[in-house]
């Protein structure tokens, strides 16, 4: 395969594209992980997300 | 399960564990035929020669980044509209994904206009709008960052992204109402595309990866924007159980 004499250009633009994927991919892979190790550390200290029955208007956690 | 029930968090969830593997599967099979296609059948352009090779990712990341203000444009009306409950999460997981390929459309067209424009860039009105396009979704990022409370962050955002859809007809039409550098629509068109099916076909086959990269990002960033909210619940309800123990030993309570 030979990619003429703007080669540099042509491998260039797949690298960055490849890299700026790869960094989105990884960011949201770590973000999730965080976010699971924080979610299981706050249940270990017994903090769960079931309501107690009240019959107040609706919270801001009953959207989530 | 109905596409109703998915408006709820928890049988969204349940959606995205069954649907992501399958989508990120085809989404890997899709890009290797793509990219096969790209270097070793596609033949190179009597013009451009090689460097056509970067128009299967520029193109299809400059597809991606307006689809992706799109769809952050339909899911802000669900926001203030409907008051879908996974409008904003949908808008805001969007933002960072239309952001990326908005960076790649950019600088895949600045390395490819060097060669064959002479210029890296040019202040022409099809590279300034996306450039605007760019700022935009850096903004948005900003202000959902900017405010603590995810559902008034979520209706400002909201507002600002229906305005900021004004910009995508600019940049579908710009090449057409301005006399630009950038060539016309040449894939999109009322008479039919003008391109050779041999460089056609990579071509929609790499859009349609970059698509489906694009849902699979997607619904990821959903799932953890979901989660997100979820931590942020727990730990104000945590705040909210240890406020009272806190209250009866400040010096105030104890008067």
């Amino acid at each position: 395969m030979d990619l003429g004499p703007h080669s540099g250009f042509i491998i260039a633009s797949y690298a960055l594209t490849a890299a700026a994927v790869l960094g989105l991919l990884l960011w949201v892979i770590f973000d999730r992980r965080k976010l699971e190790a924080d979610l299981a550390r706050l249940a270990e200290q017994g903090i769960s997300r079931a309501r107690r029955h009240q019959p107040s208007k609706g919270t801001e956690a009953d959207r989530t | 399960m109905g596409i109703l029930d998915l408006a709820n968090p928890t049988r969204f969830l349940r959606f995205v564990q069954i649907v992501l593997p399958w989508l990120a599967g085809l989404c890997v099979i899709v890009f290797a035929t793509g990219l096969y296609m790209s270097f070793f059948t596609a033949p190179e352009d009597y013009q451009q020669g090689a460097t056509v090779r970067i128009m299967f990712i520029h193109v299809p990341a400059a597809w991606l980044s307006m689809m992706c203000y799109s769809i952050m444009a339909v899911s802000s009306l669900g926001t203030l509209v409907w008051k879908h409950p996974l409008a904003d999460v949908s808008a805001k997981a969007a933002a960072p994904i239309g952001a990326t390929f908005t960076f790649i459309a950019l600088v895949t067209g600045s390395l490819w206009g060097k060669p064959m424009w002479g210029t890296y860039w040019v202040w022409d009105a099809r590279l300034t709008s996306v450039l605007v396009l760019f700022i935009m979704y850096l903004g948005l990022m900003a202000l959902w960052r900017t405010m603590e409370d995810p559902i008034k962050a979520g209706k400002a955002a909201a507002i600002l992204t229906l305005v900021g859809a004004v910009n995508l007809p600019v940049i579908k039409f710009s090449v057409n109402w301005w006399n630009t550098l950038h060539q016309p629509a040449s894939v999109m068109r009322m008479d039919g595309p003008t391109i050779h099916p041999s460089i056609l076909i990579p071509l929609l086959v790499m859009a349609a990866a970059f698509t489906l990269l694009f849902f699979v990002l997607h619904l990821m960033a959903m799932r953890n924007e979901i989660l997100r909210r979820r931590l942020r619940a727990m730990r104000l309800k945590a705040a909210a159980q240890t406020r009272p123990a806190s209250t009866a030993l400040s010096p105030q309570a104890a008067e």
